[in-house]
C-alpha cells in the first residue's frame, strides 16, 4: 500500500527515515504517484545512501523532526501546499470586500487586509490630509468598518492576517465583529502580520505607533490575553522583511530576527508563560531577495539554528514549538521602475527561492509595486506566479529538492556561521531591546545599505533596466493609477460622523477612561480593556491617543 | 555672485503626510552631505506647516521629499505654501514612487525634478547642486 516503499531510490532501515514515512503517510492521504514528463516516478524525499554521510542525520535529517533544516513537517509542499496570502487593501471597506471576495475566488486560500496610512498613524478619516485617505489601504476605524470589510467571508473558515501594528486594534475589530455573527474566538485563526514592534522601530517607521517601552507593555498584554481568549490566533510574527527592506543583508536579517525572537520568547517567559506552550504560536515573516541560492541557504540555516538554540537557550523539546514556520514575501526593492514587466520574472525568481526555501505562506508582488499599490491586474499575475510554479514545475513534488547539493549545504553552512555571529554581536550588546534602543541596530543595517548603493551605483551589482541593457524606448507596461473618488472620501467622513454620533457616548468614554486607568496602573491588561472600548464603539483613533498619553509616543531612533 | 558656488548648498531632506518608509530619504541625507552639502534631515511624518517652518529658519537651497506610498499628492500644497511665505526661489524635488501622470502634475506645480527608484546617486548629487545654485541666485535680498 505505502506507495513510498515501492521502488524507495535509497534504504529506509534507519530508525529516522521510518519515523519521517510514518509521519508523512499520516499527512498525506492521497497517494497518487506523481510521474514526470519522461514517466519517471518522482519520490517525495530522497536522501544519500545509509552510511554514505555519517553528518547526515546530525546536520540535515528528515523533515519534520531532529535539525529540522529541510523542512518542519515531514510532507512539507507534497502535503499541503503554502498559503497564498495576497496583501490587499485599498479604498473604503465595501471596495475592500468586493475585491477580496474575487481574489478569494481566484484561488487565494486565506486573506490580508493593508489599512489605511492614516490607520497606521493612529488617525481616523475625519483627521488626515483629504489626498491622502485610503490610497494605499482601506480606511478602518470602527467595529462597523471592519463588519464591512469582513462581509459575507467566513471567517471562522478563511485564515487571516491582519496588517495591524501595536497595539492591534484591528484584531480587536475583528472579535468584536466574531461576536456580533455569533462566532466563537477560538474559531478565529490567522496572524498578526506587524506586530513586531522592535523591527518597527527599527526599520519600518510606518507601522511604529507607541514608544519602544509602551509598545513592550502593550505587546505582552495582547500575548497573555490572546493565549487564554483566542487559542489559535498567532499573536506575534517576527518580522524580518523590514529590515532586509531597509538594507541588511540576508544574513543580517536572519540574525537580527532570530534576536529579537529571542527577545520576545524571554519577555514571555517572564510573564511567566511556558515556552514549551507560546513558541508554538510564533512566526516569522520574511524578505526574500532575488538573490536565489543565498536565499534558500537563509531559510534552510535559520530553521536549523531556531529549533537548536531553542533548545539550548530555553531547554525546549515540543516539536511543534520548534518549528520555524515563515511567511515570506518576495522583495519590492529589487523591482524596478523601468522595463517594469521584467519585475514578473524577478518575483518568480523570488518565489522559488521562497517555495525551495520551505515556506509556509507567500505573497507575490504585483509587478507594479515600484508605482503603486498593486492593481488588479497584476495582482492576478502574482498569485498566477504562484499556481504555476506550484502546478507546471513541479516545485512541490520533492521535499527540499535542493538538500545534498554541495553548493546548497555548503552555503547553507556558511550562511548558519554568519547568521550565528550577527546574533553573539546581539547578544554581546544585552538582546535585541537592548540593541535597538542603543541604535547598533540601525548604525549595522545602515551600513550595509549604503553599501549595497554603492555597488548599484558603481555597476558591480548589475540591475538590468537600470545600470545595465538600459532601454530609453521603454514605456511597457505602466498601469495606470486610479486614485480614490473624492466624492466617496466626503461618505467615509460623513459615515464616521453618524457612527459616532449614534453610539452611546457615556459608554465611549467609560470605556475610554477605563483604558486610560489600566494603562497607567502598571499591571492589568490593556489589551483586555483596549477590546471592550472597541466593544463600545471607541475608534481605533480615540484609543490609540489614550495609550500614546499614557505610554508615549517616541519618535523613531535615526542613526545616519 | 560667484561666491555662491563655494557656499555649500543647503539642502532639507523630509518627509510630508502619512507614510514611514524612510530608507531612501536617510540614504539620500548620507549622500548629499557626503556630496559636501549641508543637510537637514527630519523625521517622517511632517506637517507642511512645519516644513516651511524649517526651510525657512535653516534658510535652505533645496527641499527634498521622499515619497514612498503616495505622499508625493501632499506636495502642491506645500508649493503653494512655500510661494505664500515668501520662499519661491526654493527649490522642491521628489524622490521615490511617482506614477508618470502624478509626475506632470508635481512638474507643473513648480516642482523641479521628480526622481525614480534607480536614479544615481552621481546625477541625483549633480542635480541637486545645480538646483541649489539656481535657488541661491534667485533668493530674495533680505
Amino acid at each position: 500500500m505505502n506507495k513510498i516503499d515501492t521502488n524507495a531510490p535509497i534504504d529506509d532501515r534507519t530508525t529516522a527515515a521510518s519515523d519521517w514515512k510514518r509521519g508523512f503517510d499520516a499527512q498525506v492521504s492521497d497517494t497518487k504517484t506523481i510521474r514526470n514528463r519522461s514517466g519517471i516516478e518522482i519520490d517525495p524525499l530522497y536522501w544519500p545512501a545509509e552510511g554514505s554521510d555519517p553528518a547526515y542525520d546530525e546536520k540535515l535529517g528528515f523533515p519534520g523532526s531532529g535539525p529540522m533544516t529541510r523542512g518542519i513537517y515531514p510532507s512539507m509542499h507534497r502535503g499541503r501546499t503554502w498559503t497564498q496570502r495576497q496583501l490587499i487593501g485599498l479604498g473604503r471597506p465595501e471596495d475592500f470586500n468586493a475585491r477580496i471576495r474575487k481574489i478569494l475566488k481566484s484561488g487565494a486560500s486565506a486573506l490580508s487586509m493593508i489599512p489605511c496610512n492614516s490607520v497606521y498613524r493612529g488617525l481616523d478619516c475625519d483627521e488626515v490630509e483629504p489626498e491622502l485617505m485610503g490610497t494605499c489601504g482601506t480606511i478602518i476605524n470602527t467595529v462597523e468598518d471592519m463588519d464591512i470589510c469582513l462581509k459575507d467571508i467566513p471567517i471562522d473558515e478563511v485564515s487571516v492576517g491582519l496588517n495591524d501594528p501595536n497595539p492591534f486594534t484591528m484584531l480587536a475589530q475583528m472579535l468584536v465583529v466574531a461576536e456580533q455573527r455569533n462566532i466563537g474566538w477560538d474559531k478565529i485563526t490567522g496572524t498578526s502580520n506587524q506586530s513586531d514592534y522592535i523591527s518597527h522601530f527599527v526599520a519600518n517607521h510606518m507601522f511604529y505607533r507607541l514608544s519602544l517601552t509602551g509598545a513592550r507593555r502593550v505587546q505582552m498584554d495582547t500575548i497573555t490575553y490572546l493565549a487564554e481568549h483566542v487559542p489559535n490566533w498567532n499573536a506575534l510574527s517576527v518580522v524580518g522583511q523590514h529590515m532586509q527592506q531597509a538594507g541588511a543583508t540576508p544574513a543580517q536579517a536572519m540574525g537580527l530576527t532570530l534576536s529579537s525572537a529571542f527577545q520576545y520568547a524571554e519577555d514571555c517567559i517572564e510573564r511567566g508563560m511556558d515556552p514549551e506552550k507560546f513558541l508554538e504560536r510564533f512566526t516569522f515573516f520574511f524578505d526574500i531577495s532575488i538573490s536565489f541560492f543565498e536565499e534558500v541557504a537563509k531559510f534552510r540555516a535559520g530553521r536549523r539554528i531556531w529549533a537548536r538554540l531553542l533548545q539550548e537557550r530555553f531547554g525546549v523539546t515540543n516539536p511543534r514549538a520548534l518549528r520555524f514556520k515563515f511567511h515570506a514575501q518576495t522583495s519590492g526593492v529589487d523591482l524596478t521602475r523601468q522595463q517594469p514587466l521584467n519585475n514578473v520574472a524577478r518575483v518568480a525568481v523570488q518565489a522559488m527561492a521562497g517555495i525551495l526555501g520551505g515556506l509556509q505562506s507567500m505573497h507575490t508582488d504585483g509587478y507594479d509595486e515600484v508605482f503603486t499599490t498593486p492593481t488588479e491586474g497584476p495582482a492576478k499575475i502574482a498569485i498566477a506566479t504562484q499556481n504555476i510554479l506550484k502546478h507546471e514545475a513541479g516545485l512541490c513534488d520533492v521535499i527540499d529538492p535542493l538538500g545534498g547539493s554541495y553548493y546548497v549545504e555548503t552555503l547553507t553552512d556558511q550562511m548558519e556561521t554568519e547568521i550565528l555571529r550577527v546574533i553573539a554581536q546581539i547578544d554581546e550588546q544585552g538582546g535585541m531591546f537592548k540593541a535597538v534602543q542603543s541604535g547598533f541596530v540601525q548604525g549595522l543595517i545602515g551600513e550595509s545599505a549604503m553599501a549595497f548603493q554603492e555597488a548599484v551605483d558603481t555597476g558591480e551589482q548589475v540591475v538590468v533596466g537600470v545600470n545595465a541593457y538600459q532601454d530609453d524606448d521603454d514605456d511597457t507596461a505602466r498601469p495606470s493609477v486610479e486614485r480614490p473618488d473624492p466624492d466617496w472620501m466626503q461618505g467615509q467622513i460623513d459615515h464616521l460622523a453618524k457612527y459616532k454620533s449614534e453610539r452611546d457616548q457615556d459608554g465611549v468614554t467609560a470605556a475610554l477612561n477605563t483604558l486610560r486607568a489600566v494603562a497607567r496602573s502598571e499591571d492589568g491588561n490593556t489589551y483586555g480593556a483596549l477590546v471592550d472600548a472597541t466593544r463600545a464603539k471607541a475608534t481605533q483613533s480615540e484609543i490609540i491617543a489614550v495609550l500614546r498619553d499614557e505610554l508615549g509616543f517616541g519618535q523613531p531612533l535615526v542613526v545616519a | 555672485m560667484n561666491q555662491t558656488a563655494t557656499i555649500p548648498a543647503r539642502v532639507l531632506v523630509t518627509k510630508i503626510g502619512l507614510d514611514g518608509h524612510d530608507r531612501g530619504s536617510r540614504i539620500i541625507a548620507a549622500f548629499l552631505r557626503d556630496a559636501g552639502m549641508e543637510v537637514i534631515y527630519t523625521n517622517p511624518w511632517q506637517k507642511i506647516e512645519t516644513v516651511v517652518t524649517l526651510a525657512m529658519e535653516e534658510d535652505v537651497d533645496v527641499i527634498g521629499i521622499s515619497s514612498l506610498a503616495t505622499d508625493h499628492l501632499l506636495v502642491p500644497k506645500l508649493m503653494v505654501a512655500l510661494k505664500a511665505a515668501n520662499l519661491g526661489h526654493i527649490r522642491v524635488i521628489v524622490g521615490g514612487i511617482v506614477p508618470d501622470e502624478e509626475e506632470t502634475d508635481l512638474l507643473e506645480a513648480g516642482v523641479s525634478k521628480v526622481f525614480h527608484p534607480g536614479s544615481g546617486r552621481e546625477e541625483i548629487v549633480v542635480e541637486v547642486e545645480r538646483l541649489a545654485r539656481e535657488a541661491a541666485a534667485e533668493r530674495p535680498e533680505d
